[in-house]
């Protein structure tokens, strides 16, 4: 995600036509509100609130609609209360529906993230370290394969691999979740852009010229400084696998092993089915409660990723 | 698509000297080692194992048979997958635009320094990203339903009826407005990162040379980040070609707008998994996989032209 358009030469023309604007500059009396700090603008604050109400009236619903029962959700106005506040029964019912199969869904989804976003995460930092820091041959070949294969459309890819892994017997199992969510090519180029900018040669010499090994230097040296790169990619790959709903679908049969997602539809299209009960209170509060960690995560450690997003923008 | 790689004077140094090279290479193939074994498992491999799903065919009589190209010839004659490539095309052409012309609007706004309460606004407007597309779909589809959605709410306070949603003219909006409302922060965040990294004595120099707001934005700001949006646009075009969640979440509550070949890649999961034409069904994926990697291409090298 980056501009590597943008060239010296972009650059070099308004800069040089600025030195030639240093003349007026000593007649203008200097201005309070400067390239840097501009004068706040009400109209701008108010226009682009209607892109933030837009973005967020949805999830107030949802919110406000976890508390209601299920003749609530449709007796009363959408983003209003009813009368009945039931946001703990719901919580409670969501939890213990159906043998608590919701929290067997959290727990799947939670392996899947671990294993299958921390392995993405741990492949990514080393390849893209590969790629930053080392010369060898067939690097620039490695990463046209990797962004080219992701132009491949889901299907093309999950269909064969579900015919792959059903041979090998892997299909109905967390790995055949797990194995496909462990290659992040964004993560990979997300890192490779990070650790250029981010670890100055120099360091990894000076530590080598110390007799340090290369997976000592790696972890001692470049790793720390990898950190809000690390930051990034493990938010970006976790919100990819706690939000996957293709690959499960295609993969998994048994709701025992169902993440989350796959989950809540099944609970959603139970109503449709016949003598199906209609359970949208606990499709509502369950919503929430799928949302909810990765907001956290995002609101929690918005310093890291925004500093790491922003270094990869960085590459000219 | 390997231009997307960033180009050669980006090395921040000179390639190391010569002596090294040998040690170096082995070294990095080590790093890189178990990321590509990963990636040759669950993409190459299942990539080449499609392409030879594409030549045979499943016969009732006479078992699995190669038949060479038949499979694309038939997939280009099909009318079925024609119709969702073109509904994906239309969608592309109007969501796109409208996506990514809020998400650049955005960003400027944020970029500009002119609001109050900057960082609630980018993370507020970046928090829908964070929602599953199941959930997004979930909710959505409450909203527009006329039972215990906003719209009957709407309908009913104000005595008007608006249009079902999710009949058969709107559905396809329907869909571009949940996208739309899932990407437009990611988008915006991807601009705003770009914007950020702007040296800002430009502008100063700008303002001293007498350029307006406008002026700055379309002379410098936007060239500046003119990679991050091809970067964004081909990303999602791609998203576009491979909709399915939107549309098969939505398929209960709108069963009559929304059939199983709505969108290419719906077209594929239905042959594959519900009419077991596996054969079939990799060779449409196939198609539509190239389709894609053309425009894409196409929409780079556009895009990376100077002076577009």
């Amino acid at each position: 995600m980056t501009s590597p358009v943008a060239t010296a030469s972009d650059r070099s023309a308004p800069t040089s036509s600025g030195t030639s604007g240093s003349a007026p500059r000593l007649r203008t009396p200097r201005r309070r509100h400067s390239a840097d700090r501009p004068r706040r603008s009400v109209l701008l604050t108010v226009l682009t609130s209607l892109v933030l109400l837009y973005s967020l009236v949805p999830l107030v619903w949802l919110a406000i609609s976890a508390t209601k029962t299920q003749e609530g959700l449709s007796r009363s106005a959408g983003l209003w209360f009813d009368g009945d506040f039931a946001l703990w029964d719901n919580i409670t019912e969501t939890f213990t529906y159906d043998d608590g199969v919701f929290t067997r869904w959290l727990l799947n989804t939670l392996l899947y993230v671990g294993l299958g976003a921390g392995g993405a995460t741990f492949l990514a930092v080393l390849g893209g370290y590969a790629l930053a820091k080392f010369d060898f041959p067939g690097r620039r070949s490695v990463f046209a394969v990797v962004i080219g294969a992701v132009a491949v459309p889901g299907t093309a890819l999950a269909v064969p691999t579900f015919l792959m892994f059903s041979k090998m017997g892997l299909t109905n199992t967390p790995w055949a979740v797990i194995v496909p969510s462990l290659i992040s090519p964004f993560g990979l180029y997300l890192m490779w852009v990070f650790a250029t900018e981010a670890i100055p040669t120099e360091l990894m010499e000076a530590a080598r010229i110390d007799g340090a090994g290369e997976l000592r230097t790696f972890f001692r040296v470049a790793l720390p400084l990898l950190a809000p790169g690390v930051v990034t990619v493990l938010l970006f790959t976790m919100v990819a696998t706690w939000n996957n709903y293709f690959l499960p679908l295609v993969m998994l049969k048994d709701p025992d092993w169902y993440p989350l997602t796959l989950g809540l539809n099944s609970w959603n299209q139970q109503a449709a089915t016949a003598g199906g009960e209609a359970v949208f209170n606990l499709v509502v509060t369950g919503s929430l409660i799928t949302i909810l960690p990765l907001i956290a995560a995002f609101l929690l450690l918005q310093k890291y990723w925004q500093s790491g997003l922003a270094a990869g923008s960085v590459k000219e | 698509m390997t231009t997307l790689q960033p180009p050669a004077a980006a090395e921040p140094r000179p390639a190391p000297p010569p002596v090294r090279r040998d040690r170096r290479s082995w070294t990095g193939w080590g790093f890189l080692g178990p990321f590509v074994a990963v990636f040759a498992l669950v993409f190459l491999a299942p990539l080449a194992y499609s392409v030879y799903l594409s030549l045979f065919r499943d016969q009732l009589i006479g078992g699995t048979t190669f038949v060479g190209l038949d499979n694309y010839a038939e997939a280009l004659k099909d009318d079925r997958f024609w119709a969702s490539l073109g509904r994906v095309s239309l969608f592309l052409a109007v969501q796109v635009p409208i996506m990514l012309g809020i998400a650049l609007l955005v960003a400027l706004a944020l970029d500009s320094g002119r609001l109050y309460g900057r960082d609630f606004f980018r993370i507020s407007i970046f928090l829908p990203y964070a929602v599953p597309a199941v959930v997004a779909t979930l909710m959505w589809g409450f909203m527009y339903g006329t039972r215990f959605g906003l719209v009957g709410d709407i309908n009913g306070a104000l005595g008007v009826s608006l249009p079902d949603p999710l009949s058969p003219d709107l559905v396809l909006a329907s869909i571009g407005n949940i996208v739309t409302w899932e990407f437009v922060g990611y988008n915006m965040l991807i601009f705003y990162s770009a914007l950020r990294v702007v040296p800002h004595s430009l502008y100063e120099a700008a303002q001293i040379d007498g350029a307006g707001q406008i002026r700055v934005i379309t002379a410098i700001k936007l060239p500046a980040i003119r990679g991050a949006l091809v970067i964004a646009t081909i990303f999602s075009i791609i998203g576009s070609f491979q909709l399915f969640n939107e549309p098969s979440i939505l398929q209960p509550l709108a069963r009559n707008a929304i059939t199983t070949d709505y969108t290419p890649n719906y077209y594929t999961y239905a042959l594959s998994f519900n009419g077991q034409q596996h054969n079939y069904s990799a060779t449409v994926a196939i198609v539509m996989g190239l389709i894609t990697m053309v425009i894409a291409y196409a929409v780079q090298l556009r895009g990376m032209r100077k002076g577009v």
